[in-house]
């Protein structure tokens, strides 16, 4: 553009004035040009991006089932995506402390890279997880934060957990635990049973959801997909019965490896999913030896999990792991550990029962204003049982009686008082 | 020829005004306040930050290793220093001369209009870098003084040479210098709007503190994605090994798209305005 061919509008000339203006006007279209071609971009890209689902040839439910079974799938690097919502409220700082009492006082003797204190973020919210994975004794599975890391990293004997933020280290050796193990308590012994009680990747979710698939389940394969630039077939799996709160699910698995690439729980009540895991990025090539390499960083402090104090503690965070595993899972009761824990009905119906062995829940004139505050955010029922307050998520409802019997399940509030009313 | 004589002339007559060389200070300093304090805090052997991993990004780490207190002082002035400095001077660029008078002058010489701007936000540019260097400088020259230097740490979990690091904190410079075009792009176009320097720079900065805040806002998290600061901290991600790419693409697009948008409003601006003074 000539520099001065707008600077003619003194001349006085009404349509000289007149062109001049329409054209200092017509430079505008520029930058608004660029906002609408961005925008076309940011709203047609994804649009394109997710046609064309993949020809791939026909196969029965069963086989690729069996197919799930048999993926041997030894080395792998990727990254997922997880997001959770359960409809909890969003506790914020309160889901932290909470993550920090499980691992049995994280302001104590806890650090904050014991895995299981890392364990309730999962629960709520989008989170980004890096997998590498190179054969049985190499694993790392690491939790992008914002500006930070924390990295489980399983290699041979063993298990180092990595929290950057705080510069901490957990770390246990497995040659030493290893006699506890086989004890046959079952327990989980360290953050390695740990992390893969943890279902975080498509495929531990898939494995979770097919132990559920028996006579109530119905399994079919709905089409095909991309997921992170491959073929995938889609198995879809629905409970018959009526009364769970699982919708559907639907896992989407590599037509080549048989590798779930991407899980999806969408609840029976409609809406966004509650748990949708999926591979955005894989790799079947070898990860780089370096990956598996961990060694403390000057200065880190570093917690040992064989120190039989700390053994104590993650015990009892390994209690607090395997009920946050429940969440995700959803067919699952919380933890075999507890007391007293019977399963009522099959299947998807299934409602976990167990005595506390207390007195409910802190009533208002007992418990205050934690007592208030729990009442606030459960529904009062009444029935046959007696009266107890039913605490709801999108997924599992748990209905806590007054006398201190907990039933949990993916099942709907009525299921809940029904089990409680025919076990009374 | 002539473009590069006038922009040489830009570059000499912004980075030694006196204004600008108390921005470079001030950001030079920041780095020392950050590492004499956790010098102090740690002398008794505790960690920096409480421990429980707040306070920016990577504190925790610098007492094992002073490079670390480069990403730190990043980290600390990316949010408001630096772009209040970049702030200042885009938002000087058009309309502090037209303040001092001097912008018809600028405009006798026979290099045109969008030549000028273009000058203006090559300069406006390369004092981003500038002043990222300078923080980053400073920052390790500190970092060297008060901590041990070595093999470093990256945040998830594997080792990497001081070479590389050395490296990864220069390419992390490049990115936070980069982080910044938006925010000049849109200080240059303040800067078109208005013959006050002041109003121009006020205007731009205020901006800036606007976007931080609502960012801060969930209720708008659909409408965050296209703030210019949103993915600011994403240069954290290069120390991640392998380095996580996703959002630092995205912040360099959405820089790009920053710059494409509000460049080119300036210049229809710019192009068409009377210049009177």
């Amino acid at each position: 553009m000539a520099p001065y061919e707008s600077d003619d509008s003194t001349t006085g000339d009404e349509a000289d004035d007149m062109r001049a203006g329409r054209r200092k006007a017509t430079r505008y279209v520029v930058p608004v040009a660029v906002v609408g071609l961005a925008a076309a971009t940011i709203g047609l890209v994804p649009a394109f991006a997710g046609s064309g689902d993949p020809d791939l040839p026909e196969v029965s439910a069963q086989q690729l089932i069996e197919k799930i079974a048999a993926s041997d799938v030894q080395q792998l690097s990727g990254t997922v995506k997880i997001s959770t919502d359960l409809g909890l409220p969003d506790l914020g700082g309160l889901e932290n402390s909470l993550g920090g009492a499980a691992a049995g006082g994280r302001g104590g003797s806890g650090s904050s890279a014991d895995p299981s204190s890392k364990l309730l973020e999962l629960a709520s919210g989008t989170h980004t997880l890096r997998v590498a994975s190179d054969g049985e004794d190499k694993q790392k599975l690491s939790l992008l934060d914002k500006a930070a890391e924390y990295s489980v990293i399983h290699n041979g004997d063993e298990v180092w957990a990595y929290d950057s933020a705080s510069n901490e280290v957990y770390h246990t050796d497995e040659a030493a635990s290893g006699s506890a193990d086989s004890s046959g308590k079952g327990s989980g012994d360290g953050p390695k049973d740990r992390s893969k009680d943890l279902p975080a990747t498509p495929k531990d979710l898939a494995e979770e959801a097919l132990k559920a698939a028996d006579g109530t389940t119905s399994v079919t394969v709905d089409g095909t997909a991309q997921v992170a630039g491959r073929d995938a077939y889609k198995l879809l799996i629905k409970p018959k019965q009526s009364g769970s709160t699982v919708g559907a699910i639907s896992v989407a698995v590599d037509a080549k490896t048989g590798l779930p690439l991407k899980f999806t729980l969408t609840p029976a009540s409609g809406g966004a999913a509650v748990v949708d895991a999926g591979f955005t990025e894989v790799s079947f090539s070898k990860p780089a030896a370096s990956t598996f390499d961990f060694e403390p960083p000057k200065g880190a402090k570093v917690t040992e999990g064989d120190e039989p104090a700390a053994r104590d503690h993650a015990d009892k965070g390994d209690k607090g792991g395997k009920s946050g595993k429940g969440l995700p899972g959803g067919t699952e009761g919380p933890g075999e550990e507890f007391q007293g824990l019977n399963v009522i009905g099959e299947g998807w119906n299934s409602i976990a029962r167990f005595d506390t062995g207390g007195e409910g829940l802190p009533t208002q004139e007992a418990g205050g204003d934690a007592g208030r505050f729990l009442e606030s955010l459960g529904d009062q029922v009444s029935g046959r049982f007696g009266s107890g307050t039913v605490f709801s998520t999108r997924l599992v409802n748990a209905l806590i009686t007054d006398d201190g019997k907990v039933y949990a399940g993916a099942v709907t509030k009525d299921a809940l008082v029904k089990a409680a009313n025919e076990a009374k | 020829m002539w473009t590069l004589g006038l922009l040489r002339n830009e570059l000499g007559t912004t980075l030694r005004r006196w204004r600008t060389l108390a921005l470079l200070g001030v950001l030079a300093a920041v780095p020392v306040l950050v590492g004499i304090a956790i010098r102090i805090e740690t002398s008794d052997g505790s960690s920096a930050g409480g421990g429980g991993g707040e306070g920016p990004a990577f504190i925790a780490q610098i007492t094992n290793n002073g490079l670390f207190l480069v990403f730190t002082a990043l980290a600390a002035t990316l949010p408001f220093f630096l772009p209040m400095a970049v702030g200042v001077v885009a938002g000087d660029a058009i309309a502090g001369e037209a303040n001092a008078g001097t912008l018809r002058y600028l405009l006798v010489a026979p290099a045109g209009r969008t030549r000028l701007l273009l000058t203006k936000y090559a300069t406006t540019l390369a004092f981003c870098l500038v002043a990222t260097l300078v923080v980053a400088a400073s920052a390790l020259v500190v970092g060297a003084l008060l901590f041990p230097l070595g093999e470093l740490t990256t945040i998830s979990g594997t080792r990497i040479s001081f070479g590389e690091g050395l490296l990864r904190a220069l390419l992390i410079a490049l990115v936070v210098a980069a982080s910044l075009i938006g925010v000049a792009a849109l200080g240059l176009f303040v800067s078109t709007l208005t013959n006050s320097g002041i109003a121009a720079m006020a205007t731009t900065v205020g901006l800036l503190i606007t976007v931080q805040i609502l960012d801060q806002i969930p209720q708008l998290h659909a409408l965050q994605p296209y703030f210019f600061s949103h993915y600011w901290l994403s240069f954290a991600d290069l120390m991640r090994d392998p380095v996580y790419w996703d959002d630092l693409v995205r912040n360099l697009g959405l820089q790009a798209l920053y710059a494409a948008v509000f460049g080119s409003a300036a210049w229809a601006r710019f192009t068409a305005k009377d210049i009177t003074a």
